[in-house]
């Protein structure tokens, strides 16, 4: 099935409610109000923070640092309260 | 391939709509990358209903059936069956992924037929304690002393005193072929039993502790620590039910229920003799445990 | 081609197994068991390969067809009265899901009291669900309408679910002879079930996903009743497919029965049909202008061909069934409703045979009697009268 992209009228539609657009176009980081940011210096490499994140907003770069993805992040803080080594802090959004 | 212990690739997109600190996503996560590409979803009405998103947009990347609140082991079996008669069956996983009311209260009775059945599912109650997606109603697994919207705080108490229902030991009573309690803070343990359910001829059933920091007010950090004062508590213990034996994965118990009752809102009213109740209950249930485990395997 | 004597009963299990259906979930109901027991006996010979669902309840069994349907599988069910009813969620659940499923519906009576005999409460009060409904006559019926039920559901301009009623006893416990066609030539005229949007790991879809008041949600309900309007104009070719295959003539949503010249017509719905077509030869004999309508199809509800039908009578008695409780019999109302505006006869409704009462050809001489009587005063005497109640 085509991908069910700029529906604009009832003939676009298929006949029954059948959704196969990535929900990437939900920038759902707008709802975050503390931002994480990883302290590089302190950051072991071991992905906990990767692993933990139920945004799925955590990537891990070449050299295993932990990039986190604003688009999504929702703030929620499970990657810094996890860290072993405290590495990542929770800033209020707009300071 | 694995990074922290667990699989990499990923099969929910981000996007999605859960809260932040969502335990149920994370129960999903993990058991996506487990059972990985060749997967198909049953989910009921409840907060993975609408999680995905809205037509048509889905943070899912494996085919999703939604269903009627109590009919997810009944469609999980549809699905499966329509697998056999067309001989997909084989190499595709079937799942059933319902919340505590879906599964413990409205869909008990689809659950009980579909084990009974023996089909070849695995049936996945991720369990937030109350009917969290219509914001916090009581259900049959919130644990004692917790106030819920149904069971509101009053000038007369209000808050639930009874305790949960046991879904391990009433799927159990189904010579289930395999069943396990999971906690995503136990994250290779929860691997480890993912794959154990997608391996096993008949059903599987999956009990996962699922954090809610909405419901259960609390600071969404603490999801993970949560989990493990559960488990170390021995209020979610985890084990495993494999044809016919128990089997206790994790066995230090070593904190008290007033730690894991404390961090919660739900239960900020209750006094030290009612948390004492509790205690003295969760450790009769793990004494009942050990017998269970060590009765089996004689 | 074989002719064998059965019952409606066994007639419906047949053309499920002419029609090769796939997935079976059910769960049993007097007067349905014999379906049910039927498909189980084909499935254990080997005759039908199919899975077998031993459910746990009705509304199961709806839910594990559903999603059998979209997972790819033809399915098929049977039920009656409590079971349709405990459905009920799930008929407007298959139909928003466009599930092409085919089940028959043993027409019984509601408890309380108990009741297991014949009457339409159970199908009228399913309306508003989304489901094709028919009502049959004969067993052959049955059977021949479940294959064609296939094929118009499954059609990509339909992907409707349908329910074929057979009235309790009169229909699944009584013998009548029935053709059973090749094979072969079913499978001829009923291609391989393809579903639209099937559940597919290579293209992974989530099928019946949330949509906001701002979204689409009257959007996909609308083209559930695009489809429906296309549901009676595809019945009659399909018919037209039948009679050519296996010389068997269906007459679309309605069956006309002397009507031409007739002063008054009765319409009707199920077996007792039987019974007012027996009524109408003794009183044509006696020439007296009588006919009657029998109504095969209540959703889509066939208003033209009403309309049509009708529109030299001079006057309607409608037989109801079933009953709409605070108001009259529901094909008396939707009759009613397809007539307004138009120069509309004398019309009356009359609530017959409730619980399986007998219909007798002295019950309906009594009904075109009555008739007669309001056409000549020109008046309506009573305008819902129940029949035969014990005063």
């Amino acid at each position: 099935m085509k991908r069910l992209e700029k529906l604009v009228s009832i003939k676009d539609l298929p006949e029954a409610p059948v959704s196969n657009v990535p929900s990437l176009n939900q920038k759902t980081g707008t709802w975050r109000v503390f931002r994480p940011i990883v302290d590089k210096e302190k950051c072991i490499k071991c992905s906990i923070c990767w692993r933990c994140c139920p945004d799925i907003s955590i990537e891990i770069d070449n050299e295993g640092f932990p990039i986190i993805n604003y688009d999504y992040c929702k703030g929620c803080g499970i990657c810094a309260h996890e860290c072993p080594k405290t590495a990542i802090s929770m800033d209020r959004e707009g300071k | 391939m694995k990074r922290a212990g667990i699989p990499t690739e990923e099969f929910i997109y981000s996007g999605h709509t859960a809260c932040p600190g969502c335990g149920a996503l994370l129960v999903a996560r993990y058991l996506l990358k487990v059972l990985g590409k060749n997967t198909i979803m049953n989910i009921p009405a409840c907060c993975f209903a609408a999680i995905p998103g809205t037509f048509p947009d889905t943070c899912l990347g494996i085919p999703l059936l939604y269903n009627a609140f109590e009919t997810t082991a009944a469609t999980a079996s549809g699905v499966e069956a329509a697998l056999k008669i067309k001989g997909k069956k084989e190499k595709i996983n079937v799942v059933g992924f319902a919340g505590d009311g879906g599964t413990a209260d409205i869909g008990i009775q689809a659950l009980s037929g579909a084990i009974e059945r023996g089909h070849e599912i695995i049936y996945v109650c991720y369990d937030n304690e109350a009917y969290m997606n219509t914001g916090m109603q009581t259900s049959s697994l919130t644990p004692k002393g917790a106030t819920t919207t149904t069971n509101p705080l009053g000038k007369k108490g209000g808050w639930r005193t009874r305790n949960k229902k046991n879904m391990m030991d009433i799927v159990a009573a189904h010579d289930i072929p395999y069943a396990a309690t999971v906690n995503p803070s136990y994250p290779m343990d929860f691997v480890k039993k993912i794959e154990k359910a997608k391996n096993t001829k008949g059903t599987s059933y999956i009990h996962a502790y699922s954090v809610c920091p909405t419901g259960w007010r609390y600071q969404p950090e603490l999801g993970l620590e949560l989990g493990r004062l559960a488990t170390e508590t021995g209020l979610f213990p985890l084990y495993e039910f494999e044809n016919g034996r128990y089997i206790i994965n994790y066995k230090k118990k070593t904190k008290e229920v007033l730690e894991y009752y404390k961090l919660q809102g739900r239960f900020r009213h209750l006094s030290e003799d009612f948390i004492k109740e509790v205690q003295e209950y969760i450790d009769k249930e793990w004494q009942k445990l050990l017998v269970k485990e060590e009765c089996s395997n004689r | 081609m074989v002719k064998k004597i059965m019952t409606g009963n066994i007639a419906a299990a047949w053309g499920a197994r002419l029609s090769r259906a796939e997935v079976i979930a059910a769960y049993p109901i007097t007067p349905q068991t014999i379906i049910v027991e039927k498909l189980a006996q084909f499935v254990s010979d080997g005759e039908l390969k199919a899975e077998y669902l031993h459910v746990e309840s009705e509304h199961s069994a709806m839910a594990a067809c559903i999603a059998a349907s979209q997972t790819g599988a033809r399915t098929f069910t049977a039920t009656s009265s409590q079971g349709l009813v405990l459905m009920h969620e799930l008929l407007h659940w298959a139909s928003g899901a466009r599930a092409p499923i085919v089940m028959a519906n043993v027409n019984r009576a509601l408890a309380p009291p108990w009741s297991v005999w014949v009457e339409h409460t159970d199908m009228m009060s399913q309306r508003d669900t989304g489901w094709i409904q028919f009502y049959a006559e004969s067993n052959q019926e049955v059977l021949d309408t479940t294959i064609m039920c296939y094929k118009l559901c499954e059609d990509k301009d339909i992907q409707l679910p349908a329910m074929i009623g057979l009235d309790a006893f009169y229909l699944s416990h009584t013998s009548e002879i029935v053709d059973i066609p090749d094979q072969e030539k079913v499978d001829k005229f009923l291609p391989k079930f393809e579903p639209a949007y099937p559940l597919d790991v290579e293209n992974p879809l989530s099928i019946g996903s949330l949509s906001m008041p701002h979204q689409w949600y009257p959007e996909f309900r609308y083209k559930i009743q695009e489809a429906m309007e296309r549901v009676i104009p595809k019945l009659n070719k399909i018919e037209e497919e039948f009679y050519k295959e296996f010389g068997r003539k269906y007459t679309g949503p309605l069956e006309l029965y002397n009507t031409e010249d007739a002063e008054v017509v009765l319409i009707i719905s199920g077996a007792a049909t039987g019974t007012v077509k027996e009524t109408v030869d003794i009183l044509r004999k006696k020439g007296i202008k009588v006919g009657v309508i029998r109504l095969r199809m209540f959703r889509p509800f066939p208003s033209d061909y009403l309309v049509k039908a009708l529109s030299k009578i001079s006057f309607i008695g409608v037989i109801d069934r079933s009953f709409s409780f605070g108001h009259e019999g529901a094909i008396y109302s939707e009759i009613k409703a397809s007539l307004y505006g138009l120069n509309a006869p004398l019309i009356k409704n009359f609530i017959v045979g409730m619980g399986g009462r007998d219909i007798t050809t002295d019950t309906i001489t009594k009904i075109y009697e009555n008739c007669f009587s309001c056409l000549k005063n020109n008046k309506i005497d009573i305008p819902v009268e129940w029949i035969d109640i014990k005063v």
